[in-house]
Order: C-alpha cells, then sequence, then structure tokens
C-alpha cells in the first residue's frame, strides 16, 4: 500500500482541484479527504455514504451553578482563560484539560463528551473516498485527520486499492502534520508568487523535519516568471524532483462550477498538463 | 525594485473620516485557504489610517511579503510542560491517567513525557502526590514586530502543532488603535482563537462552489459567536452566482468586491499590494471601514 499526501503550505493553490482529478486517473485508489475543517472534495465527487462514524475528542468543563459556591479557585487553575464571569465556560476556548473538575472543592464540574465531528466511508463513479467534517469551532482537527487516514487504511485493501490519496489540509501545524505522518511521498502545490514561494519553503521544512519525499507542482506557473524560476532553483538545490507545471487558467473554476473534476470537463491543454503531473507522481510512487 | 521599498500608510482626503475612529478589533478569515485574506488584510491596513496590523496566520505568515518591514524579535513565546523528577516520582501513574492529552506515559520504571503534545494545563503536577512534577518552558515560535511598532507577527516553529497559544499571546500586542487581525484558514481552533473576542469579522471568499462551501462554514462560526460579519467576494466575475444568492438569503452583507482581474493577480505575485499600484482603491477600503464602523456601532 503506497500513500500520497498532497500539501501546499499556502491555502487555494489546487490541492483539492490537483488530488480530484487524481482520483479520477488512478485505477485502484482510496481518497481521503483530510481538509477537516473546510472539506472540498465532496462537491466534485458526489459522494453516496455508505457510514458514519461519529468523532468524539476532548471533553468541555460544564460548571452546574446549583452547586458553585462562586470561590473563584477554577478560575485560578484554568490556565487558557476559558472561565468566564458568573462562572460560565467558554466552550471555543476550553481545551477541555480537566483541571477545574479536579480543583472544584464543591464538586460543581463535570467533564463532558459531545461529538465534534463525524468520518464518512463512502463511494464515488472514482472508488471509495473517506472524508469527514469538524464541528464548527471545535478543536482536535489533527485527530479527525488521523480517524479519517485509519479508516482509509481500512477502506482500501477491502476494495482492492494499492493507493491511497490524501488531500490535506493548508498551513504546517496540527492538521498538517497528522496528514503527512508515515505516507511514502509528499506532493508540495505551490504557485510562482512571493506567498506561494515562502510557503513552499516552510512546508518543505516540515517534509523534510518528519523524512518524507517530496515532489513539487507549480500551478499557474506562468503568473510569475522570476518566481517561477526561484522554485526551480530552490528545488534543484534541495533536490526535489518538479512533477510539472499548469498554466493560470479559468479551467478549474469552470470545471468546479459543473461539479467536475478537470480531466472530465475537458482533454484541452490544461488537462494534459494535469496528467503529466499524475504520470509523475504515479512514477515516483512505483520506485 | 519595485516593492522592494517599505509601505506605510498614507493620510487620506480630509473628508472621508466622517467620524471619531472608535478602537475595534477586525478579523479577515475565510474557510477556504488561498481566497484572499491576507490581500485584503494588507490592503486594508495600507488604506486606513491610525490601524494595526496582527498577522495570526502564524503557521504560514504572509503579510510581511507585501508590507517588506523589518521585523525584530519582541517574544519567544513558551508554552510550560512538565519535568519529572525521577528521584521524588513513585510511579503511581496519576499524572498520566489525568492527561487528556496522552501527553505523558507512566512506565513501571520511568514517566514518559511527550512534550510536543501538551497543552500546558498544569493538571499532571497538581495529581501529583509526590510533588515530583515541575514546570519548564517549551518554545513554540515567535512573535515579531515591525520597527514602528504598527505590524506584528507570529511564527510557529517548523514541526510544531500548538498554533493556538501562539496566537492568543500575539493577540495581547494589539495595542491602542484599529486592529487588523490576518486569520489562518479553517474553522478549527486557530481560526477561533484569532476570531475570538473581537468586534468585526470580514469573511474573504470567492464566487465557486469551493468559496461558497467554506463561506457557510466560516459563516456559521462567527454567527455562533454572535460576532457581526460581512463578505468580501475575491476574484468576482469567474464561477457563479452562488456566494450572492447565499448572502441574500442569509442576511449576510456583501461589503466589497474585487475583480477578477490578471493584473491584481500578478501584484500579488510580485508582493506588490494593489492599492499601490490602483489607488483608487483605497476609497474603497475607507467606505468599507465606514461600513464596518456603522455595523459594529
Amino acid at each position: 500500500m503506497k500513500q500520497l499526501t498532497v500539501i501546499s503550505g499556502k491555502g487555494g493553490t489546487g490541492k483539492t482541484t490537483l488530488t480530484s482529478s487524481f482520483a479520477a486517473l488512478a485505477e485502484n485508489a482510496t481518497i481521503a479527504d483530510c481538509d477537516v475543517d473546510a472539506a472540498n472534495m465532496h462537491l466534485l465527487l458526489q459522494p453516496e455514504i455508505i457510514k458514519t462514524y461519529d468523532f468524539t475528542a476532548l471533553p468541555t468543563a460544564i460548571i452546574h451553578p446549583e452547586r458553585c459556591t462562586g470561590c473563584g479557585i477554577c478560575v485560578d487553575h484554568c490556565r487558557f482563560g476559558a472561565i468566564k464571569e458568573g462562572f460560565e465556560i467558554d466552550p471555543y476556548i476550553c481545551e477541555g484539560c480537566g483541571v477545574c473538575e479536579y480543583v472544584c472543592p464543591a464538586d460543581a464540574v463535570t467533564m463532558e463528551y459531545n461529538k465534534c465531528g463525524e468520518a464518512n466511508e463512502s463511494k464515488t463513479r472514482f472508488g471509495p473516498l473517506v472524508h469527514a467534517r469538524l464541528g464548527i469551532g471545535e478543536e482536535a482537527g489533527g485527530k479527525l485527520v488521523t480517524l479519517v487516514r485509519e479508516i482509509a487504511e481500512e477502506v482500501a485493501p477491502k476494495n482492492n486499492c494499492d493507493t491511497i490519496i490524501i488531500d490535506g489540509p493548508p498551513g504546517t501545524g496540527c492538521s498538517v502534520i497528522a496528514a503527512l505522518t508515515g505516507v511514502d511521498i509528499a506532493l508540495v502545490v505551490t504557485e510562482p508568487t512571493v506567498a506561494g514561494t515562502h510557503d513552499l519553503k516552510r512546508v518543505i521544512e516540515v517534509t523534510e523535519h518528519f523524512e518524507i519525499p517530496s515532489l513539487v507542482c507549480i500551478n499557474k506557473s506562468d503568473i510569475n516568471d522570476s518566481k517561477r524560476r526561484e522554485i526551480e532553483k530552490f528545488c534543484t538545490q534541495k533536490g526535489i524532483k518538479i512533477a510539472g507545471e499548469i498554466p493560470y487558467d479559468t479551467t478549474p473554476t469552470k470545471a468546479m462550477v459543473e461539479e467536475k473534476t478537470i480531466v472530465e470537463y475537458t482533454d484541452n491543454s490544461f488537462a494534459k498538463c494535469v496528467i503529466e503531473v499524475w504520470e509523475e507522481v504515479k512514477e515516483e510512487m512505483r520506485s | 525594485m519595485i516593492g522592494s521599498s517599505k509601505l506605510v500608510q498614507t493620510t487620506p482626503a480630509v473628508d472621508m473620516i466622517t467620524t471619531e475612529t472608535p478602537n475595534m478589533k477586525i478579523t479577515v478569515a475565510s474557510g477556504k485557504g488561498g481566497t484572499g485574506k491576507t490581500t485584503v488584510a494588507v490592503n486594508f491596513f495600507l488604506s486606513v489610517p491610525k490601524t494595526s496590523l496582527l498577522d495570526c496566520d502564524v503557521e504560514e505568515p504572509n503579510s510581511n511579503l507585501f508590507l517588506h518591514n523589518d521585523l525584530e524579535k519582541v517574544k519567544e513565546v513558551t508554552i510550560p510542560v512538565p519535568v519529572i523528577d525521577e528521584q521524588k516520582c513513585e510511579h503511581c501513574g496519576k499524572c498520566a491517567d489525568f492527561c487528556n492529552y496522552n501527553a505523558l506515559a507512566a512506565l513501571p520504571q520511568k514517566v514518559m513525557v511527550f512534550s510536543d503534545l501538551c497543552h500546558g494545563c498544569g493538571g499532571c503536577s497538581l495529581v501529583c502526590p509526590n510533588d515530583a512534577i515541575s514546570e519548564t518552558g517549551r518554545n513554540i515560535g515567535n512573535i515579531e514586530r515591525s520597527f514602528s511598532g504598527q505590524f506584528h507577527t507570529g511564527l510557529l516553529n517548523i514541526g510544531e502543532a500548538m498554533a493556538s497559544p501562539l496566537i492568543k499571546e500575539l493577540k495581547n500586542y494589539a495595542g491602542e488603535n484599529t486592529v487588523i487581525m490576518d486569520a489562518p484558514p479553517g474553522t478549527a481552533c486557530p481560526m477561533i482563537t484569532t476570531v475570538e473576542d473581537t468586534d468585526y469579522c470580514i469573511l474573504v471568499t470567492e464566487p465557486t462552489p469551493f468559496g461558497l462551501n467554506d463561506l457557510k462554514l466560516a459563516a456559521e462560526v462567527v454567527r455562533e459567536m454572535k460576532i457581526p460579519a460581512g463578505v468580501v467576494i475575491n476574484r468576482a466575475g469567474v464561477g457563479d452566482g452562488g456566494v450572492e444568492e447565499y448572502c441574500q438569503q442569509t442576511g449576510l452583507p456583501i461589503i466589497m468586491e474585487i475583480p477578477y482581474d490578471r493584473r491584481i493577480a500578478e501584484a500579488y505575485s510580485e508582493g506588490i499590494p494593489f492599492v499601490e499600484t490602483m489607488p483608487q482603491w483605497k476609497d474603497k477600503f475607507l467606505q468599507m471601514f465606514e461600513t464596518i464602523k456603522e455595523a459594529v456601532r
């Protein structure tokens, strides 16, 4: 089983656009949408949900006013500042550590577990998709990413899939680390802009930190020639292969509006670039 | 070279400032990444005098790529993590049982600490019956500022998962002026931490199905947090009418539209804020500021 994660550092560089086309092009792949707080893959793959898993991560403290004496010991001990005036817990700030419950002399605090998201096992016209939705304002995005990947690892062999393609979240933090851990290869989608280049360099530091081999794809490659050359130079220095380049074009938006992947929507030169990137990635995964 | 000099706020025509500026905290957020949060935050900051800017996207802070400030480090941000005194530890395991983050594992002979999972709640040292746990600071990132003090940014260490404590610390540098905060993408804890306790949220989106899907998620967050919000549609003219329809249906005001324009994309790619090349946009940002002031009042 090979696992590929598509990441970018910067958001909006085209991760889902590419990954959805990979889903269409791959023969035996399970897709895992690990951008759990802004998942979009389902909009293009129109999944039919087979099974839903509830996701529960950390508890939230509840102060019961009938028992609370207002002593304030909990407030003194809460490192997160989650206990507001009138001894009410702000559920968005509470990190579920349980210190307030422990220190309360009146037993007025309980820790309560609520569902804070769900993961879905689905089928699509291209094969299995595992996707998730993190509850509004919930923490623990990284743990939900891990759950999605665990489900994908079970689903893939059952469906005779030899590859898991993971659509990763933007950034470099918790969720990205969870989406990258232990995969065989990372494809970093970047763009030749100051922000794209800056974020590429940071995210490559992350893949190096976790010792994951990387490939780079340059999207909107014709928007800025000097930045494009800067990316090429950076990749050469790092010994990172550029899997392909994709021009600045409205094709992805048009395909998206039709709820189709690029390669279904058109066979124009843009789609050919996408296919070339996939061929390179496939080749690299084999080796 | 264009874009290499430091950019400063300019004073607008006097008649644009209709009222005394109340000091507000305004966040620029979006569900989806890459919709133009930084573009809006930076151009807004450059257009409205007497504001400061915080780059709260500490995983990938990009605002200064457009401002070109020299930065100085003002703080190394740490979170407290446990240190076990093996002399005093009797391996009872109470610390590991208490920890909801799996940051401690009690083995028969040793307690292992996984610092990168620790949230720094201090619970383990409270429950230890032998007073064997003390705390040390673990660096998660830094806060830097421009020499003018108008701009602050956080920078999360590579390989670091804990973005929220750094953002919380960064928000303490908001200062007295109206502050604009560039939020991280998504709707998870780093975004919540940024948006929490602010007066207004600008939701930047693009008029596409992805943009709409993620706008709905972000709008739901700010609605639930009872923060007034308005929408900026970036790359207006591509895609479809879904976002406008949604805004109409839910009463979410559209406070600005930035057209799909290759010139804006090219200026962006060079690190040039588009109000510098198209100065007429400064007035539009000032108008948007007036709209926000009205909504907050």
